[in-house]
């Protein structure tokens, strides 16, 4: 049996509510995987400690609030510096597209954007995880 | 000496981290896997941390409660281990490990550490590797480490294996007396908690709960019964000074040491069982196409056969 797939789904920012983030984590779930789910307002610094202590496989992070910028250079440079920077970020949620070259330029591994179905994620998440080992 | 066994030593939270994984997703039964391995060098590195279960119905308060924990032993300045356990799904083996969220403010705390597992199957209220996954955690040098059971709702007896302080938490309003009488609970806890002790009705579960305790037939310790209101931390130094006291009689008095006596011979047992029963498939594998057709057609039986596997081993 091939080893378990853990992912950490975070909600960072002020901006309220988790409905996508509800809706990927079950959609992983039901693809076999095992999701941590760390619930809204996570800074940065708990985003990174949570996926290190759950040896987790990828993050995923959904941002609504438009700081994605903000988000995503902090938890990837984050995770380099704690030498864990093999742990796939990957994003959803409200990210204009024209944004996703800089995200991906940073390190992230895939931005998925509004509408995305979450067959196409839990495909590309498996064969990211699969490709990164 | 190994280079992860080094790291879990030395405190190291990834290697901690991929240690448990390793545990996880080996299932020991072989006895050659790395994870047997890592658990042989670790285990004498043990037996310093005290293990304490928080087990429960769902929505009892685990998570809050485990929270509170935290905070008091990190008080204290001790280090602290949590590993919090959520059901798997039965059909796609995937699950949604969500107690965190409840200790979510204790993640960057470098003296705490905190993993989420899902059961994958296991029945009971805790994992395969829960077991080791607490001596990892041991190991690295926490001080006290705490384990949320799954908190169906069935008799998690498995707690009782792994913790050295088993907590019950009971609320108000669940039907009270049937909580107590609930097979298993009696005899798992080592401490009773009554959680939102806010609410009507929980006074009525402490008496009915201290009323129960007549029933025990080891009176050589009586459950405390204490109760906390998780949300604000009421009654949390008092379940503290509690589970104290239960370590006080584990370690200095004769019954207690009986009973840590007991673990091991189970733990042993445990393993040797699961051992063996990794091993059936392989033995049958061997005698499976000498006898299948001779079963199917009568001639002979699965009794014999199993005695003569048996006889042969
Ligand atoms: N009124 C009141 N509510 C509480 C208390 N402790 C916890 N709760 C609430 O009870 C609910 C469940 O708390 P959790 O800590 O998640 O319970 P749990 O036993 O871990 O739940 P599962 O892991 O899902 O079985 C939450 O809404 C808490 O805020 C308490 O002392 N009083
Ligand atoms: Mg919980």
């Amino acid at each position: 049996m091939p080893d378990k797939i853990r992912v950490v789904i975070a909600k960072p920012g002020l901006d309220g509510h988790d409905r996508g983030a509800k809706v990927i984590a079950r959609a992983l779930r039901d693809a076999g995987m095992e999701v941590i789910y760390t619930g809204l307002r996570q800074t940065p610094e708990q985003i990174v400690a949570t996926a290190i202590q759950e040896d987790a496989d990828a993050v995923g992070i959904s941002i609504l609030s438009g700081a994605h910028h903000f988000y995503f250079e902090k938890v990837i440079g984050l995770l380099k510096e704690k030498g864990a920077e093999d742990i796939i970020v990957f994003g959803g949620g409200v990210i204009p597209e024209e944004d996703v070259p800089d995200l991906i330029n940073m390190g992230a591994g895939a931005v998925f954007g509004p509408g995305t179905p979450t067959g196409t994620t839990i495909e590309w998440l498996k064969e990211a995880v699969e490709t990164n080992k | 000496m190994p280079e992860l066994l080094k790291k879990v030593l030395n405190g190291d939270v990834r290697g901690i981290a991929r240690a448990i994984s390793m545990i996880e997703d080996q299932i020991i039964k072989t006895g050659t896997s790395e994870a047997e391995t890592l658990m042989q060098d670790i285990y004498p590195h043990t037996g310093k941390a005290w293990v304490i279960g928080v087990t429960g119905s769902p929505g009892a308060g685990k998570s809050t409660l485990t929270d509170k924990l935290i905070e008091q032993y990190r008080a204290e300045g001790k280090k602290v281990g949590v590993i919090a356990i959520d059901p798997s799904s039965p059909f796609s083996g995937g699950a949604i490990l969500a107690d965190r969220i409840r200790m979510q403010r204790h993640t960057d705390d470098p003296h705490v550490y905190i993993r989420s597992m899902g059961t994958r199957g296991s029945l009971g209220g805790v994992s395969n590797g829960t077991r080791e996954a607490a001596l990892i955690l041991d190991a690295s040098g926490k001080d006290v480490v705490i384990i949320e059971t799954v908190g169906v709702g069935q008799s998690e007896v498995e707690i009782m294996k792994i913790a050295d302080t088993v907590c019950v938490i009971l609320v108000p309003g669940l039907g009270d007396d049937i909580q107590i009488m609930k097979a298993g609970i009696m005899e798992i806890a080592d401490v009773f908690v009554v959680n939102k002790a806010d609410k009507e009705g929980a006074d009525k579960v402490a008496r009915e709960t201290r009323a129960m305790l007549d029933l025990l037939k080891d009176k050589s310790w009586i459950p405390p019964v204490v109760l906390t209101i998780a949300e604000d931390g009421s009654g949390l130094p008092e379940l503290v000074s509690k589970i104290e006291l239960h370590k006080k009689f584990m370690n200095d008095t004769k019954a207690g040491l009986l009973r840590i006596e007991k673990r091991t011979n189970t733990e042993v047992e445990t393993l040797l069982l699961s051992r063996l029963s990794g091993r059936v498939e392989q033995l049958w594998g061997t005698y499976k196409s000498d006898k299948i057709k001779d079963l199917l057609l009568r001639k002979t039986n699965p009794y014999a056969v199993v005695e003569e596997i048996i006889t042969n081993l």
